[in-house]
């Protein structure tokens, strides 16, 4: 992380456009196998896949380009035995320190869909490929029909405790649409509150949209969805109906893009699980 | 003037004098009952048991958990005592030491907490609640709450409490 801010840009927007544009509609998340251990360096192992029920493999995989491990000094660490298969992702994480470890893939950056000559629809980056900022005037055509440019971030993440919960991983790196805990992500219960503040840009993001699901989904009729949203200060608060895994989806946008990009979007997703008491 | 200053004087010596000798003197006996499962598999319940006043500060009791396997491997099945885990067992300072042993099987277990350990002894006045937790590997989980309030200093203190399935009959007097 001690990487200059350009090349972080240029890194994180190369690593993430992939996924930002196949996972429209679908719901991508990281689903760890524990999220507070006790023991001397412990294991987890994630799934990392995009689907439409929770929390199934269904669809297609999470890619694993652009996942990072930060331990709980926030130092990038290695995951291991990662593999992509059909519909998921596998990888395992050894908590050496005690602490809040933090699995992540972030990205975003200028982005333009319009439709052809033909009425086709087309975007640019295109699928998979990386947006290049230089290369926006030459790659997208000024005047094509329903041009819309904008600044699009995405970042989905989960987190994991060894021992006592830290709150080093926690400080934003103020891009995108980022969620800033008040009641830590693995300290959470059954019928308790849990507050958390969201940042766009590093500013208190006011009136985010929360999609918060509990896994299972297949085995009941109604999603259960429960919708907040983000109040003045940017802070969303969740009383935890039941204990399980949850999504945790978040949407911004404004209008508050600099030139060529008219609007601002971040979307952001976290699995956090709630304990019974 | 004199004989007011005395009055407190001696009152004041009472009661140094009746918690000197309730610190000196008294253990709080616990009486924890293991219930036999009638379950194919069955492992011994990883217990704890603590005090935890209003604002949920935990004073650690006592631990029983498989600390004898190789590589601590059975530290890796501590935060199944979930509640314990929060409030005491996941602290960094590793507060519970003291009252460690293995797990024990079905039965009435006792075990005694010296009022006058330098734990207990400093412990502030007000309302507790003396948790004991279960937990059984591929087995359930369960919590017994016994509000009580601090110090204990009555003679006939005693409280009692029952689980529904993972713990049995709870018994504590003052001794």
């Amino acid at each position: 992380m001690n990487l200059s801010q350009p090349f972080k840009k240029i890194l994180t927007v190369g690593v993430m456009m992939s996924l930002a544009f196949s996972v429209n509609a679908h719901r991508a998340w990281i689903l760890p196998s524990s999220t507070s251990l006790s023991g001397e360096a412990p294991w987890v192992t994630f799934d990392a896949a995009v689907s439409n029920s929770l929390f199934v493999f269904e669809h297609v995989p999470l890619r694993m380009n652009g996942l990072v491990a930060q331990d709980p000094s926030g130092k990038l660490i290695d995951v291991v035995n990662a593999h992509t298969g059909k519909y998921r992702s596998t990888f395992d994480l050894n908590l050496v320190n005690p602490g809040t470890y933090r699995i992540s893939t972030a990205s975003g950056g200028l982005r333009a869909v319009w439709r052809d000559e033909n009425g086709k629809r087309k975007m640019w980056p295109a699928r998979g490929k990386t947006a290049v900022a230089s290369e926006f005037s030459t790659a997208v055509p000024k005047n094509a029909k329903e041009l819309r440019v904008s600044e699009s971030y995405r970042r989905i993440e989960t987190f994991v405790t060894s021992g006592e919960p830290t709150k080093k991983v926690f400080e934003p790196t103020n891009s995108g649409l980022e969620l800033v805990p008040v009641t830590h992500p693995n300290d959470l219960f059954v019928g308790e509150e849990a507050k958390f503040q969201f940042l766009f840009q590093g500013q208190p993001a006011v009136g985010v949209k929360l999609a918060i699901v509990k896994g299972d989904t297949r085995y009941r009729n109604d999603q259960n969805q429960i919708d907040v949203v983000t109040d003045a200060k940017g802070y969303a608060t969740i009383t935890w109906p039941e204990a399980g895994m949850y999504l945790i989806e978040a949407e911004y946008e404004d209008d508050k893009a600099k030139a060529p990009a008219t609007s601002r979007k971040g979307s952001y997703g976290a699995t956090f699980a709630v304990l019974p008491l | 003037m004199n004989r007011l200053f005395w009055l407190t004087f001696s009152l004041f010596s009472m009661t140094l004098f009746s918690n000197y000798t309730f610190a000196a003197d008294k253990s709080l006996l616990m009486e924890i009952e293991i219930p036999r499962m009638n379950v194919a598999e069955y492992h011994k319940p990883y217990v704890a048991i603590w005090l935890e006043d209003s604002n949920r500060k935990a004073t650690q009791v006592a631990l029983w958990y498989d600390l004898d396997m190789k590589d601590n491997e059975g530290k890796k099945w501590l935060k199944d005592i979930r509640q314990w885990w929060r409030r005491v067992g996941r602290s960094a300072q590793q507060p519970y030491d003291g009252l460690t042993s293995a797990t024990k099987g079905p039965g009435k277990h006792k075990l005694s907490i010296a009022l006058d350990s330098e734990t207990f002894a400093q412990l502030p006045a007000g309302d507790y609640q003396l948790r004991v937790e279960a937990s059984r590997e591929v087995g359930g989980k369960e919590v017994v709450n016994l509000p009580l309030t601090w110090p204990v200093t009555a003679d006939e203190f005693s409280l009692a409490a029952s689980g529904n399935a993972e713990l049995g009959n709870i018994n504590i007097k003052l001794k």
